[in-house]
């Protein structure tokens, strides 16, 4: 891992062809973890999204790039027919590492282990989704409300397990509004970015893609 | 990649995973064709090879849209999308898995079923290998027309309207190889004109799949 800052300045996003933020700048440290807050709607998801590589951004820079990411969305992307370990094993060859066992261990799901995915109540489905950031070996974990549905134990086991990532020089930015007990993390208040409403693109950017 | 293929492959065998479903219309298309036309083996001769043809491409249809909604609606297309394979190959290794769930077990059925129908003997061996080579086309076809629709709620009806005028030229000479084969002509141009078809769509619509992916997951 490097031990490169990952500067992002400036940045506008939009959703639904409406930019939400515009003028965000950070920089992420390897290290560190960011903790991005705002009110629901603010365009906490859309900027993770954006900076994951999966939408383009209306304007700015992002020194951040995309192969760097592992990124946990809302959904977990498990499939229900497969068990806990065949579904570790599917990603762990996408992204071309051996981590399976390490993510079953440090994600406390050795005992799942062969069960299949369908019978995982929700906070054990959200620790497999979870143990997938383990198992592809990115340095920047990008977290979409990581801690939804997990209890107090299984967050702690979490933080536990962010720390340990930031402790290998790693770094993690998410959007939560539960304290995972990170001293470290950095907080980044999306309220002032919030862009006034206006429609992403010119008319003449649609006149150009319609010519 | 083959680990994509392979996680495909193994999630249409297990329960729930569609795979038979497409068998299971073929089947029944070739038989209740002959209880609805009748008996009479010259009719049914005549009009099997466009019949098994017909029957092949609707099957294929049915299973089209799994391809992507199913990973679309439980987040992993997103995943994969930020993976580090390319979405192009991930689209391929996608339609290389729907062919080997759908067409080829398709092909393998059609010999038995064009008995049902009273294929001509001489058209057993270009009915296997019009399928052979057609059906790849299908499922190529196929995904892109998953990518254009996925995420749209219930889009199959629109799935089906745009593909279907692009399996008509698959049709066309795929049907055209058995019905020559079956009378003993020669089969050799609409055979290379099927194999013209599934080589180009499978050169160029991956890359256009993953592009339609790109713009329908932001």
């Amino acid at each position: 891992m490097t031990a490169k800052d990952y500067r992002v300045s400036d940045l506008a996003v939009a959703r639904g062809g409406l930019v939400v933020l515009e003028g965000v700048g950070f920089t992420l440290r390897p290290g560190h973890a960011l903790v991005l807050r705002g009110p629901n709607g603010v365009g906490k998801t859309t900027l993770l999204r954006t900076l994951a590589g999966l939408q383009p951004p209306v304007a700015g820079d992002i020194g951040l790039p995309p192969e760097a990411i592992a990124y946990a969305a809302h959904a977990d992307g498990l499939k229900a027919t497969l068990s806990v370990a065949e579904n570790l094993a599917f990603w762990a060859a996408i992204y071309g590492t051996d981590r399976v066992e390490t993510a079953l261990d440090r994600m406390n799901l050795r005992e799942l282990r062969d069960r299949s995915a369908a019978s995982l109540s929700a906070g054990q489905k959200r620790r497999l989704g979870l143990a997938r950031l383990l198992v592809s070996g990115r340095p920047v974990w990008m977290l979409d409300e990581p801690t939804v549905s997990l209890d107090a134990a299984s967050v702690a086991l979490f933080a536990d397990v962010v720390r340990g990532h930031l402790a290998e020089g790693g770094a993690a930015l998410m959007a939560t509004h539960i304290d995972l007990g990170l001293t470290e993390a950095g907080v980044l208040d999306l309220t002032p970015f919030k862009a006034r409403g206006q429609a992403a693109g010119t008319a003449s950017d649609f006149d150009e893609a319609f010519a | 990649m083959i680990a994509l293929l392979l996680r495909d492959l193994r999630l249409a065998v297990r329960a729930g995973g569609g795979f038979g479903l497409g068998l299971a219309f073929f089947l029944l298309v070739a038989v209740l064709v002959p209880l609805g036309v009748g008996p009479e083996g010259g009719t049914l001769a005549k009009i099997a090879p466009g019949i098994l043809w017909v029957g092949a491409l609707l099957a294929c249809l049915l299973s089209l849209d799994r391809i992507f909604a199913l990973d679309f609606e439980d987040g992993s297309l997103d995943l994969l999308a930020t993976a580090p394979i390319p979405l192009e190959g991930a689209v391929a290794m996608k339609s290389a898995a729907h062919w080997l769930v759908t067409g080829l077990p398709l092909t393998l059925a059609a010999p038995v079923l064009g008995v049902l129908l009273h294929l001509p003997g001489e058209g057993y061996f270009w009915l296997v290998a019009s399928l052979a080579l057609g059906t790849p086309a299908l499922s190529v076809i196929g995904t892109f027309g998953a990518a254009l629709t996925v995420g749209l709620k219930r889009g199959g009806l629109l799935l089906s309207l745009l593909v279907l005028p692009l399996y008509v030229p698959t049709l066309i000479f795929g049907a055209e190889v058995v019905k020559r084969g079956a009378a003993g002509m020669a089969v050799e141009v609409p055979l290379l004109l099927l194999a013209g078809i599934t080589l180009g769509a499978a050169a160029v619509l991956p890359f256009a799949s993953a592009l339609a992916l790109r713009i329908n997951l932001r």
